[in-house]
Order: C-alpha cells, then sequence, then structure tokens
C-alpha cells in the first residue's frame, strides 16, 4: 500500500473586476483564459478539447442519466464556441468551466507532485491577471483561490483519483463518506460566516461544507452529494474508475494540501484492498459534515451507526492506525517509498497538534492560519464575527496576488510551512510531470502546438500537413506517455510525421 | 448602504484598569510572550498596509454566479 496513484486537482478560482460586481463572469473567464494563452503562443480554441471520451452522465452506480433531464450545467462534453479552452505544456488544461477560469492539473503520481502543480496553477492565473492588469481596454481582473463568495454562490476543487475498476463502489461509498466528513479538520481552507449565505456571523472549518446536501449523487452543481458518482475514466474503462471529489475546499497550505491528496490516496488503497476494518458508518453524515465545519474548537461528535460517539479528529485517527498498522502487515518502510512516510508522518503530527490545541497547527492548517490571523484582528480591533472587515479578510486571503493575498503575506513572513520550493513550483509553470502521460501531451504543445488540432486527458489529435484525416493518437493507459517511455522518440522526431511515424513503429 | 471609509477601530488603550491582574510569569516566559505579541503587532501592521480600504465595499462588489 502507498500514496503512490494517477491523481490531479481542479480548481475553480473566483473572479471580481473591484468595483463592478455585475461584471460578466464567462466572458471575463474567456479573457482569463486568452490572456494566458496569447502570452505563451497558444491560440486558445486552436488546440480544443477532444469531447470523444467524455461521458459526464454515466453514474458509477451502473447507469447512464437521460440528456434530457440532466441539468444544462452536467451537459460537459458539448463544445461552446464562446469559451476559451486551451492545453499547456505543462500538460494541464486551462478553460472556462461555468461562470469561472479553471486550471486542471496534469495527471501526476505522489501528493507532492499533486501539491507542485496545483500551485503552478496559482502561477498561471497570476499571470493572466497581470497581464490584463497591463492591457489598455481590459478590465482589470481579480482572482481567487476560494470556494465561495459568502452570498450563497460556491465553486469546486475536485480532486481526481484513479482507482481499480473492481472494486465496489459501495464499499468506496461506505469508507469515504465519514472520512470526508472528518477531513475537514485537517484539509478546510477556514471560512468567515455560517450557511449557504452566511446569515450567522462566526467562523467555520470547510468552504464547501456548508454546500452538500446528500450522501451520494451525480450533480456538482446543484443538491451536491458528498459521494460523487460521475464515472468517466479518462483510461482504459475496463481496468480503472476515476474517482472524483467534489467536496474538498482549494488549499493554500502545502501541508494541508498534501495531506487531503496522500490520505485519501491511502485510505483508497485500503477500500480496495479491503482493508479498513472497522465500519465507520456515520448516522446522519450531511448534517454532522456541517456540524462538525461550523465549530472551530473541534469538540463537536458524530455520532456512528453502532452507537459510538467521536470527534472529527478521532475518527481520523481510526484511519490512521488502520493505515498504520496496514503498512506495518507489509512490512513496509520509509526506505521503500518516502512519499508514504511524509504523509503519514505528517498525518501523526497533524492529528496530534490538533488534539491537544488546534492553533498548533497555524503554520500547516490553512483554517487555522486563518483563524489565527482573524482572531489577531479581532483581539487588536474589538471586532465581533459579523464585522465586515473580518469577511474582507477572507476574500484577500485567497487572492492570487503576492503582494495583496494575506495567505502569501504570511508565508512570506515565514509564517507557513513550505514543503515544495518556489523554484519548483516555477518550472512546472511549462514542465509537464515525467512520469504520466501529462508528459506526452505537454511535449507534444511545447513541440508541435500549431500541428495539434485538439488535446483531451485520453488523446492527442493531430492536423498533419499532407494528409485528409486528422490523425488521433489514444492515450487512454495513464501510465503510458511518459518520458522514459516516449522521451527518445519524441527527441529524435523533428516533426510531426516524424513522430507518429516513429510511435506506430514503437507499437509495432 | 452609503459607502463610507471603514474607520479602524483605535486599540483598546482604555480598557477597564481595574481589571484582575494576570498573575505573573517567569521572566523568561513573559519575554517570550512579549517577543510573540510583538510579533503578531507587527504581522497585522504589515497587513493593515495591504487590506482594501473599503471592507463593506470589498465585500459587496465580490459576486459570483455559482459553479461545480
Amino acid at each position: 500500500m502507498t500514496v503512490r496513484r494517477v491523481m490531479g486537482v481542479e480548481t475553480e478560482y473566483g473572479i471580481s473586476v473591484p468595483g463592478d460586481p455585475g461584471a460578466n463572469p464567462m466572458v471575463l473567464s474567456g479573457h482569463v483564459v486568452n490572456a494566458y494563452a496569447s502570452t505563451h503562443g497558444v491560440r486558445s480554441g486552436r488546440a480544443a478539447w477532444d469531447y470523444a471520451d467524455e461521458a459526464p452522465l454515466r453514474d458509477a452506480r451502473g447507469f447512464e442519466m437521460g440528456r434530457g433531464v440532466a441539468d444544462p450545467s452536467q451537459l460537459t462534453d458539448v463544445e461552446d464556441p464562446t469559451l476559451a479552452n486551451v492545453v499547456l505544456t505543462n500538460g494541464a488544461r486551462l478553460y472556462v468551466d461555468h461562470a469561472h477560469p479553471e486550471y486542471s492539473s496534469p495527471e501526476v503520481t505522489t501528493p507532492r507532485d499533486a501539491v507542485r502543480w496545483d500551485r503552478a496553477g496559482e502561477l498561471v492565473m497570476l499571470e493572466s491577471v497581470r497581464r490584463l492588469a497591463a492591457s489598455p481596454g481590459e478590465p482589470g481582473v481579480n482572482l481567487y483561490k476560494n470556494n465561495t463568495d459568502g452570498k450563497g454562490a460556491s465553486y469546486g476543487t475536485h480532486e481526481n483519483y484513479l482507482m481499480r475498476r473492481e472494486t465496489p463502489f459501495a464499499e468506496v461509498v461506505r469508507h469515504l463518506i465519514p472520512f470526508f466528513v472528518a477531513r475537514q479538520a485537517m484539509c478546510g481552507s477556514g471560512r468567515v460566516g455560517i450557511g449557504q449565505d452566511s446569515r450567522t456571523a462566526g467562523y467555520q472549518l470547510s468552504q464547501r461544507a456548508d454546500f452538500f446536501e446528500v450522501e451520494v449523487g451525480l450533480e456538482t452543481t446543484l443538491k451536491r452529494p458528498i459521494i460523487n458518482t460521475r464515472d468517466e475514466p479518462h483510461a482504459v474503462a475496463d481496468l480503472y474508475r476515476r474517482l472524483h471529489v467534489i467536496i474538498g475546499d482549494a488549499n493554500h497550505g502545502d501541508v494541508a494540501n498534501l495531506l487531503k491528496l496522500g490520505t485519501t490516496s491511502l485510505v483508497l488503497a485500503m477500500v480496495e484492498d479491503g482493508a479498513v476494518g472497522r465500519d465507520l458508518t456515520l448516522d446522519k453524515p450531511v448534517a454532522t459534515l456541517h456540524a462538525i465545519s461550523h465549530d472551530p474548537t473541534l469538540r463537536t461528535t458524530a455520532t456512528l451507526r453502532d452507537g459510538r460517539t467521536l470527534t472529527a479528529v478521532q475518527l481520523l485517527w481510526e484511519y490512521f492506525h488502520a493505515a498504520a498498522s496496514y503498512l506495518e502487515q507489509r512490512g513496509h518502510t520509509a526506505a521503500d517509498d518516502p512519499d508514504t512516510a511524509e504523509v503519514m508522518g505528517l498525518w501523526e503530527s497533524v492529528l496530534t497538534r490538533l488534539e491537544r490545541d488546534p492553533m498548533e497547527c497555524a503554520a500547516d492548517l490553512d483554517w487555522v492560519a486563518k483563524l489565527s490571523l482573524l482572531e489577531g484582528y479581532r483581539e487588536r480591533d474589538g471586532l465581533s464575527w459579523g464585522d465586515p472587515r473580518l469577511r474582507a479578510i477572507d476574500i484577500q486571503w485567497s487572492d492570487v496576488r503576492p503582494e495583496k493575498g494575506l495567505f502569501h503575506r504570511l508565508r512570506e513572513r515565514g509564517r507557513i510551512t513550505r514543503l515544495v520550493e518556489d523554484p519548483l513550483v516555477a518550472d512546472a509553470v511549462t514542465q509537464p510531470p515525467t512520469d504520466t502521460r501529462a508528459w506526452f501531451r505537454g511535449k507534444c504543445l511545447e513541440k508541435f502546438a500549431p500541428q495539434i488540432a485538439a488535446a483531451s486527458w485520453d488523446s492527442v489529435i493531430f492536423d498533419v500537413p499532407g494528409r485528409h484525416a486528422l490523425q488521433r493518437v489514444p492515450m487512454l493507459e495513464p501510465l503510458r506517455g511518459t518520458q522514459a517511455h516516449v522521451g527518445e522518440i519524441m527527441d529524435r522526431s523533428p516533426d510531426v510525421v516524424t513522430l507518429l511515424r516513429e510511435l506506430d513503429a514503437a507499437a509495432g | 448602504m452609503p459607502s463610507q471609509e471603514q474607520s479602524r477601530p483605535q486599540r483598546r488603550d482604555d480598557e477597564p484598569a481595574d481589571a484582575p491582574e494576570p498573575t505573573p510569569a517567569s521572566p523568561e516566559a513573559s519575554a517570550r510572550k512579549e517577543a510573540l505579541d510583538d510579533d503578531i503587532d507587527s504581522m497585522l501592521d504589515e497587513i493593515d498596509g495591504v487590506l482594501e480600504s473599503n471592507a463593506e465595499e470589498f465585500v459587496r462588489g465580490f459576486v459570483q454566479k455559482g459553479g461545480q
């Protein structure tokens, strides 16, 4: 068992024009994508998205929703010519999703790389903001890595994990619901205001909790479910399912983000191997999700179906101990896999400190860091939780500009733990991960952008000079198309014709 | 609602003077606490310098249209 698996993070950014709350977010989001694409010589729409393998209405429970009864927002597989979309040289997708610019990171294999390429997305958005600010005639746009406007709207940060198809989905649901209800104690980003529209003053752990209304479902924009059932693997469907997780917050801090990806990957590994052990099924998961989020003292308990009552931290300890004993049974050591050792070490340390005093995690967990700053203001200026200054701080916390974003100010002051150094993040803005198919996708965009008609997670489509038909290279196996696999071919191919010929020859 | 410059309440120098004095800690602990308070003050001062000046208008202006 290990934290390693194919994974990625999609982040929708909040968008606003200072002084113009009525600005059209769809048009603005298009500006954001196009500003970045034109800077890098990628024409938006040129390298368009290939929707051939998408199936947003296929349900993991074994059926498919009819298009006629779906909400229009669920039809994410049809091209809308007004919406911008580009594939970047780092293998990521940058596009307009509903009313937000979204950065979907390339596929990676470790939580550390997920953190690295997710932070690269922050730099992509920052560059767009800078470019639009410098362009005469363009509105100055601000972007925020958060998940709610505090007035009733929410937008998502989604994790994706590839897992074994043979795993019964009911087991995924059974073991992940209690985990997701508790996970916000480590991974919540913190929020000023209680309730979807912040009608009650106060502070809560998570930005997303109040927007979840059911336990299991296909939707992502309404009746949001703790477990989303979209069954769209972007990979060999007989072998893999892609678990699409919509309940997470956008994390700024490396430790919280690493723990979000790493611990979830470990729990999935235990589910795949039937090794979770105790049944932690909750009596009322949705209500408990809200109640835990609303209590920054972490004293709120969840009632299990077997009658036990556990706090979020105690629930997480159950998962931690199950993972620790599972690793021990397998004779796993830190030397085998430093990524797993790192996640287990940080997980234990964070739970220990949360149990003692959550404020001990101010350098590591987003919600604690934000609460610590807000409490500083409350104490200094005698502010109540309803004060608009605190709500403003909450929004400005996640501004992508390092000189304005309060999280970035704290990190520059050395108050936030860094796990991935800045130069590695900067490098990931243009470079793909080497160990997944994202490497092939990104390098194709880097070398042959003018000849790429479209791309997607599992394909690159070339428009080859002299050939009538487009040439589609399928990539349904996420661990092929790596640098080790096709690096030499890529290096010795000066043009697309050679590349396709060499790939054909290699495939035999 | 009229948009008005947010005035920051002053530091509470005028706290009631008859509040019970906390039990004095060891000199080392007091020094550590003072250093900690100074650090928090300097952090808040720095962040004051970058905060949007009109909190109410800033919060009102941040309106989203939903998402996934």
